[in-house]
């Protein structure tokens, strides 16, 4: 049992920033334990990945490369994956925590006979790692048993990607024994439901709500204080998925990202969803009546109490100023 | 189609959760209890494929005895039969533990589908639907929103990030975790409330399944989490707060 192996993701083409920002949770791991850090890219063709991540790693590696890599399947996926680790034995398997690792990263762990600690937020000595539970209310601290690999995927954002150092990796090739019949599911293209009109990344002030105003018909309350501000609208999923607001305003890990200059949170507990979409914002308002809501924690300004009362309030406070 | 839904009882949206006198867990007395919002949604689209294709739902749920609550709410919704696999120490169990004993339940029962909501509310792992696949060696496709069942077996929706969707075919039976708002909620008609009274709940223990706890990973302790920004609460009444947060807009962060 040796070795730190983190597996990288591509999307568009290049790895995404999580990647290394998993990169940089593997780093920590092998302070402690003294361990290089090696990296495995997967799929069709993967000769321009593994040239990016050999600069970025300074142990090795690996092309994990199939034509049945492309599309991805989690069956296609679990399959080489357990293949290569059953032949490398790592002491710790590390993964961004995607919407794609979610889908597969855990049934690769259960069939290696281990469990994906999910999500990981922190590592400190032991290691232990810190996850949250409850919505972000609680922090948990979690630790793997027992001989085996142990596997953990990082949250986007927890991790410094920046820190993800230079290297020089040697880059080897590493051919899984797959067959079609294997693979279960058939993917389809990926499409978007409709043409984007709301651009919420490119806004300067956003007005979020959240579950808080309990019904469509208090959201004017919320879109006077947006008009005040000369604020774009957002919302949080909930919201969305009822319909109240649509899709394309829904901001968090299944809908936009932004990173405004003001984002006044209006009844949002702060699920971790919903933080991964904005907590980029320079300055974070956040008005809730519940003051252990998450929100709280990466807010800037807070203000407890009733939305009803103090979002009116604030609007017309905005609207005098302008006078 | 025979489809089971996989539920899960977790503390009420807006409840004050507090961290218990070991550390180790939260206090569950005096909690109040909810159905995990996906695992609604997961039912909601098992009833709808049955009133399709007809059939039988059964969900199937662990946990101590309160569970039995959020089992009936679900009779009550419109399944027809329900599995309580009681376990006194779920949350002794890592998430592989959990779908040994959830993997236990099914298995006898040989359904079509199985359904179950992405991700808990309270452990948030997001790995049961998934590991639960790989236990009974079924296909699976994850944050799905709409199930459609084709001459081959099924056609979904998957929800991809920032936007994006995909269609999966798959053939059945196969395991899917539903994502939130896919569909509507129903609410239980006062005669589904009636009815539920007398559908079956079948009982089976832990060790009836002969499921140890998993004990790969290990929930140490429980924390408050750690305050990122220091965050200035303005006081006062609606007024008052209202004011002092334009002040700070105009002269701290200069956005107004």
């Amino acid at each position: 049992m040796s070795g730190i192996w983190v597996v990288l993701e591509e999307r568009d083409g290049r790895m995404g920033r999580i990647s290394w920002e998993a990169v940089a949770a593997a780093r920590q791991l092998g302070e402690q334990t003294g361990a290089p850090v090696s990296a495995i890219v997967i799929g069709a063709e993967t000769q321009a990945a593994a040239d990016e991540a050999s600069a970025r790693v300074t142990g090795r590696v690996v092309r994990l490369q199939h034509s049945l890599l492309f599309p991805y399947t989690a069956d296609g996926f679990t399959s080489a994956l357990e293949q290569f680790f059953r032949a490398e034995q790592p002491a710790y398997a590390v993964f961004p925590h995607t919407y794609q690792v979610r889908d597969y990263a855990p049934a690769l762990a259960a069939r290696l006979g281990q469990v994906l600690i999910g999500d990981v937020t922190g590592i400190t000595e032991g290691p232990e790692f810190t996850r949250q539970l409850m919505q972000g209310r609680l922090n948990g601290t979690f630790r793997h048993t027992g001989e085996g690999t142990c596997f953990l995927s990082v949250q986007s954002g927890a991790f410094r990607a920046d820190t993800a150092g230079n290297g020089n990796a040697e880059v080897s090739l590493f051919a899984p024994v797959l067959e079609a019949a294997q693979i279960r599911t058939r993917p389809g293209e990926c499409f978007r439901a409709s043409a984007q009109t709301v651009d919420l990344g490119s806004a300067q002030i956003i007005v979020s709500v959240g579950r808080g105003i309990q019904e469509a018909e208090n959201l004017p309350i919320v879109e006077q204080l947006a008009q005040a501000l000369g604020a774009e609208l957002a919302a949080s999923r909930p919201i969305c998925d009822s319909g109240w607001l649509p899709m394309e305003r829904q901001v968090g890990s299944s809908g936009q990202t932004v990173s405004p200059r003001l984002y006044v949170a209006i009844g949002i507990s702060g699920a971790i969803q919903h933080l991964v979409g904005m907590k980029g914002s320079q300055c974070v308002v956040a008005i809730n009546k519940d003051p252990d809501a998450p929100i709280f924690e990466i807010a800037d300004y807070g203000i407890v109490g009733d939305l009803f009362e103090v979002v009116p309030a604030l609007t017309a406070a905005v609207n005098a100023i302008k006078q | 189609m025979k489809i089971i839904v996989a539920i899960k009882q977790v503390p009420e949206r807006d409840a004050q959760v507090r961290i218990n006198s070991t550390g180790g867990w939260i206090e569950e007395a005096d909690l109040q209890w909810a159905l995990n919002e996906s695992d609604a949604y997961a039912l909601e689209e098992a009833l709808q494929l049955k009133e399709k294709h007809s059939g039988e739902v059964v969900v199937l749920s662990a946990g101590p005895g309160r569970v039995g609550s959020t089992i009936r709410e679900a009779l009550a919704k419109g399944a027809d039969r329900a599995i309580h696999v009681e376990c006194n120490d779920l949350e002794r169990h890592d998430v592989v533990g959990i779908a040994r004993l959830l993997a236990a339940a099914v298995g006898p029962e040989k359904p079509d589908l199985v359904l179950t909501g992405l991700q808990s509310d309270d452990f948030g792992h997001g790995q049961t639907g998934v590991v639960l696949a790989e236990l009974l060696g079924l296909p699976h496709a994850s944050l799905i929103l709409h199930v459609e069942k084709t001459d081959t077996g099924l056609l979904v929706k998957r929800e991809l990030e920032e936007g994006w969707f995909q269609e999966v075919a798959l053939p059945i039976p196969a395991v899917l975790t539903i994502q939130s708002g896919g569909s509507k909620l129903r609410y239980a008609t006062l005669m589904g409330i009636k009815r539920a009274k007398t559908k079956e709940v079948r009982r089976i223990t832990a060790s009836e399944l002969s499921v140890a706890p998993g004990q790969v990973v290990i929930l140490d302790k429980l924390s408050l989490p750690h305050k990122q920004k220091s965050t200035q609460i303005l006081a006062g009444d609606a007024k008052e707060a209202a004011s002092a947060l334009v002040e700070k807009l105009r002269f701290e962060v200069r956005v107004l």
